[in-house]
């Protein structure tokens, strides 16, 4: 580890304290602990959600894929991007208009039932685990590879900072985090895709009848094939990545910090512009590695390829831009992770804590300190799981997550939203089949048992084929949903009829 | 369904805002259809555009034909789909813009009926 690295690194934990010790003076009650107070613009509102997406997952993991399997690693920027339209066209406003904090609130807007608002909680709590051990565990990795240090220290260090962001500062210093390092991601990745271009004579033909020589896959490697070789489970993770999105809580949650529909109309622009161009970005960081550092050499420093970027950084601009680039995917793991710590604990102080078991009647501050417990609990519980998911290989949980949301979660979204018939036992159901299926498949598919000793937890033939469920999970969870709904007598028009005029207009009624 | 008797009105919900009567209304059943109208031919298009290219790479070798030098369809077909995200983006801004004032038009009628009413 060398003087640069370690100033970076510290400027950036400094950086980041301050904003919390900002954050904690504005935070006073639980609507600014949850959502800023809703006083986020457009455009903060766009970078922090640009921000929730840009994952390390993303920048290391997506720039690696390309660099070692050109097209096929470009699969999940497509998916990525494309699961804003999903976000925008279905669900944003009428999120906005009907939810305040969580999204069994949304949900409940319309079925005031402690039953519904338990499932919903039960099934963010479910993705936020997922989602939080998987990048806890890159995290760790990661960490110790940028900086030398060991394991259990990097993931030490990533759960204080997290705990310290979402436990003073609330969403204020989780949004203002993601929001500086969206724009450092931004400013990285431009500047490595600028100087990767330079190197091809700012030449798009020239860049790619380069890259085709320099692999060991040869012309194949600007075709599909070279990854996904088997159709049904490519169309099963497509299918995930594009409805996940708008079943991901820390993703809904940012929704709410916004003052209206028209507003989180704006972020989802703002977040589109800037991930798509980010994803654009990730062509020219995938090929520059390939070509600049060598799949040899991007296989011996990570098997998954997560130290391409990195890497590529060091050889165009020494050591300086590869401690930036490190530092800058140091602070990205950072806002993700505390995202989800808050998305976490909203689902246990606001939804289980606040309205299931004081039925909504606690008082502001019991509140409070309820959320500030939550957060505690939720990272300690991670970074527990974390520490012992060391040796396990992880990387699916990801893609797990976004299944989870897609099959349990967006269901019950669309149908609350959009249909009519739709009630309470329908609203549980859905649920149930979505989460429950994905959970049940995943359990005996490849990812946790395969022949191969070391790849999965336990040896033997898996009995389900598909590494990703989402193909057939998400249709079971819109299934269970519609067969709730019509073997149950129950309908509520009337309360229906309140949910539509909301989620079109905004009005909150009296 | 749909008619006035399907709803079961309790005493409390009767003394705030009628929700039912704002729903049954011309000019929100109107907003509803040019919503739907443009939100579901737009959605459908642009899963059946995204899912066509896992479907054409899964299933086939066309896309693997070369179009401008060494690039090959494939990822013309990709970049496709960023362009297609922004423009239905831009699209959907634009036109929501409508039915933003279409929304406020008739809440601020709806609550001025009310009003004089009471």
């Amino acid at each position: 580890m060398n003087a640069t690295v370690i100033t970076l690194f510290l400027i950036i934990v400094l950086t980041t304290l301050v904003i919390t010790y900002f954050a904690a003076k504005r935070t006073q009650t639980t609507g600014d602990f949850y959502t800023a107070g809703g006083g986020l613009t457009g455009w903060q509102n766009g970078l922090a959600i640009a921000g929730d997406y840009l994952s390390a997952a993303s920048f290391l993991g997506i720039a690696g894929a390309i660099a070692l399997y050109g097209f096929d690693g470009f699969f999940y920027s497509i998916g990525f991007l494309i699961a804003y339209l999903v976000v925008m066209f279905l669900v944003a406003e009428p999120l906005r208009n009907l939810g305040k904090y969580t999204l069994a609130d949304m949900i409940n807007a319309r079925f005031e039932a402690k039953k519904v608002r338990g499932v919903a909680a039960f099934s963010t709590i479910t993705i936020v685990i997922f989602y939080m051990i998987a990048q806890l565990v890159g995290a760790g990795a990661l960490i110790q590879l940028l900086f030398g240090i060991d394991y259990w220290i990097a993931v030490l260090i990533v759960g204080v900072m997290m705990t310290i962001y979402v436990l003073f500062g609330g969403m204020t210093a989780t949004s203002w985090v993601q929001i500086i390092k969206a724009v450092l991601l931004m400013i990285g990745t431009v500047i490595i895709a600028f100087l990767v271009f330079a190197r091809f004579d700012f030449n798009i033909l020239q860049m790619f009848s380069e890259v085709k020589n320099v692999t060991s896959h040869g012309a194949d490697y600007l075709n599909p094939g070279l990854r996904y070789t088997f159709p049904l489970d490519t169309l099963s993770l497509m299918l995930a990545l594009v409805l996940g999105t708008a079943g991901l809580p820390h993703i809904l949650m940012r929704f709410f910090t916004v003052k209206d529909a028209k507003t989180a109309r704006t972020s989802v622009v703002t977040a589109t512009w800037i991930v798509g161009i980010f994803y654009v970005l990730t062509i020219f960081l995938g090929f520059g590695a390939a070509a600049f550092v060598g799949e040899s050499n991007i296989l011996a420093a990570n098997p998954a390829g997560n130290m391409a970027a990195p890497l590529l950084a060091e050889v165009l601009g020494g050591d300086l831009l590869m401690s930036f680039v490190s530092a800058v995917a140091f602070a990205t793991i950072l806002a993700v992770v505390a995202g989800l710590v808050l998305s976490g604990a909203s689902a246990f102080a606001h939804d289980i804590y606040g309205q299931i078991i004081k039925k909504g009647k606690a008082t502001d501050q019991q509140q409070m300190l309820a959320a500030r417990y939550a957060s505690v609990g939720v990272s300690v519980f991670s970074i527990l799981l974390a520490l012992f998911a060391q040796t396990l290989n992880v990387a699916f949980l990801v893609s797990l997550a976004f299944c989870v949301a897609a099959s349990a979660n967006l269901p019950v979204i669309l149908y609350t939203i959009y249909w009519k018939r739709f009630n309470t036992t329908g609203a549980v159901t859905g649920m149930l089949f979505g989460l429950l299926s994905a959970l049940i498949l995943v359990a005996i598919s490849p990812n946790v048992i395969s022949p191969t000793e070391g790849a999965a937890i336990f040896v033997g033939e898996p009995l389900f084929p598909l590494t990703n469920p989402a193909i057939i999970s998400v249709p079971l969870g819109f299934l269970g949903g519609y067969l709730g709904t019509i073997l149950s007598k129950e309908a509520d028009f009337a309360k229906y009829a309140e949910v539509r005029v909301r989620a079109n207009t905004g009005y909150r009624g009296k | 369904m749909g008619t006035e008797s399907d709803y079961n009105f309790d005493a409390k919900r009767s003394i705030e805002t009628d929700f039912v009567k704002v729903a049954e209304s011309g000019p929100f059943k109107k907003l509803i259809q040019e919503r739907k109208r443009f939100i579901f031919p737009l959605t459908i298009f642009f899963l059946l555009f995204y899912f066509l290219l896992p479907i054409l790479t899964s299933y086939t070798t066309i896309l693997r034909t070369p179009a401008i030098g060494d690039i090959s369809w494939a990822w013309i077909y990709a970049f496709a789909q960023f362009i297609m995200t922004w423009v239905l983006c831009t699209v959907y801004v634009k036109k929501s813009a409508s039915f933003d004032r279409q929304s406020k038009q008739l809440m601020d009628d709806m609550l001025e009926k009310e009003r004089e009413a009471k």
